[in-house]
């Protein structure tokens, strides 16, 4: 491919900010959202009036719910922008899906500096209902979903009962073990004591993961990721004109969002995931490798996310997550390879996708404080499960 | 078992109401001589759109599988054993769907299984159990 022809390098990271993230907070959505987005535009060294584009995923869908309950619409009327562009909407290659969209806006040179954010108040929301996440309830009356009518009449009330089809799946293809799955969930809890934000941070044992209520087997209830109230955002900047920015602009080296089977939980590679197909897209826009990654933040909605996307991405051999994590020396801050460094959303919060970019950047930056890892100039972030799969390679100083 | 139901269309109607007569429909099309599922109107391979409902044997094996313990409304039985399904008739012919009528540690990746229904107003939902 000609590598003139590759966008995204044009584009980088130049501000990150983040909401407090409460477990549930008392501030409203748009209080958190605010809070992230003018963080990341003061942390990029910009002005609100600078901004002049705004991506999310997946927006607010005309609903509030939530799961997203602000998008571009309302944020732009908040905080009085004047943009050339915007976008939101839940269809795309998961929650990067934001970052990619706006990184095309302004590789097309619709804008200079597009705001991406995420909001999620999922905390609150489970104070009052907790049963509004569930699947059948998605729809009112008979299940009119394209997708979730396949899914609902057998009860799969939650991803996790599709995210147990890959864990059984793996584990019987693979022989990978529950104690290997639970190392995800201890090297995140580890992680998280040294991030003052993360939602838990007391000591968790293989003793208290294994001894953890089944939810759908082989999964546990650590091997769910945790809800919470927050607000994530950065700021995507032309990169010729990023070198004026705060911070070394990081650029967007490589995007991964490619689809090559139907979207599907069920019909597709069980082992494998749409990660394998936006991880081979990803590695071929780049001249870099998967030895080059100094961290990784990887989607663990569910444990088992996480075990694919290391195979996927090729940070081990296919099948060999469950050997690779095994311990946790190889995935741990002073390790080869550090995974999930805030704690993850298994025990930092869900923050839905963007948090993850959050880190990859704190870390890339030096400024994880207690939690940063040993110095390094790329990381990747990537996130989804099933037929939902973005991944970003991130570079510092390229 | 509380059930939330699918919305019946021209495209899958065959696949939910089949069992009516005792049969499991699968879209099928002639010109690739390959089913596929879910049911649509044309065929995810060619794009012909000479597709529709043939009865298959009901016969498969589970390609994976997961019991479900949490109780994520009042009206569930709990335990209940989630799982993909491949029909005999072809490689890689999946769905999704429940194992019923055996005991939730009888069930394995591997194991024979054969269609059955259960009958929910103008659905005939395909379930499965383990063949004997
Ligand atoms: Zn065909």
């Amino acid at each position: 491919m000609n590598i003139e022809r590759i966008g995204e390098k044009q584009v980088a990271i130049t501000g990150i900010g983040q909401s407090e993230v409460g477990r549930p907070s008392a501030l409203s959505a748009m209080q958190l959202t605010v809070d992230a987005a003018l963080e990341a535009i003061e942390d990029a060294g910009l002005k609100k009036s600078d901004i002049d584009g705004v991506a999310c995923w997946p927006g607010d869908n005309n609903n509030g719910s939530a799961f997203s309950p602000v998008g571009p619409n309302a944020l732009i009327s908040t905080l009085g922008l004047n943009v050339n562009w915007f976008g939101g909407g839940y269809e795309g290659p998961g929650p990067l899906a934001g970052v990619i969209n706006g990184a095309m806006a302004i590789a097309a040179g619709l804008c200079d500096h597009v705001l991406v954010f995420r909001t999620i108040t999922e905390a609150t929301q489970r104070q009052t209902d907790k049963t509004a996440t569930a699947l059948s309830n998605k729809t009112v009356g008979r299940d009119t979903s394209f997708f979730w009518q396949w899914y609902t009449p057998y009860n799969v009330q939650s991803a996790i009962n599709l995210a147990a089809l890959y864990a059984q799946r793996h584990s019987y293809e693979y022989g990978t073990r529950s104690e290997q799955l639970g190392q995800i969930a201890l090297t995140c809890r580890a992680n998280a004591a040294l991030n003052p934000k993360a939602v838990f941070r007391e000591p968790l044992s293989m003793e208290d993961y294994l001894s953890s209520r089944l939810i759908s087997t082989p999964l546990r209830l650590f091997d769910c990721d945790v809800h919470c109230d927050a607000s994530t955002a950065i700021v995507l900047s032309r990169k010729d004109i990023a070198k004026d920015c705060r911070n070394p602009p990081i650029t967007l080296e490589a995007i991964g969002s490619a689809l090559n089977q139907p979207w599907s939980w069920e019909q597709i590679d069980l082992t494998g995931m749409a990660a394998i197909d936006a991880a081979s897209m990803m590695w071929a826009r780049t001249d870099l490798g998967p030895a080059d990654v100094g961290s990784a933040q990887l989607y663990d909605g569910f444990s088992i996310f996480t075990m694919i996307w290391l195979e996927a991405l090729g940070l081990c051999g296919r099948g060999e997550s469950g050997e690779f994590v095994e311990g946790g020396s190889r995935i741990a801050l002073n390790g080869q390879l550090p995974i999930n460094t805030n704690g993850g959303q298994l025990s930092g919060g869900r923050t839905h996708g963007l948090g993850y970019v959050h880190e990859a950047c704190a870390q890339l930056w030096g400024r994880a404080g207690a939690r940063q890892s040993h110095a390094h100039d790329v990381a990747i972030a990537a996130s989804g499960g099933g037929p939902l799969a973005g991944s970003l390679l991130l570079v510092k100083n390229r | 078992m509380s059930r939330k139901l699918p919305a019946l269309t021209a495209d899958t109607c065959h696949f939910w109401q089949g069992g009516a007569e005792g049969q499991l429909l699968i879209h099928f099309c002639p010109d690739c001589q390959r089913y596929f599922h879910p049911p649509s109107p044309v065929c995810p391979s060619c794009c012909s759109n000479r597709v529709g409902p043939k009865a298959v044997s009901g016969h498969g094996q589970i390609v994976s599988y997961t019991i479900n313990y949490q109780q994520w409304n009042p009206t569930l039985d709990i335990p209940y054993v989630v799982a993909i399904v491949e029909l005999d008739e072809q490689p890689g012919l999946r769905l999704l769907s429940n194992i019923v009528n055996c005991p939730t540690e009888q069930v394995s990746i591997g194991l024979q299984v054969r269609v059955c229904f259960e009958r929910y107003e103008d659905i005939w939902l395909p379930l499965f159990e383990v063949q004997t």
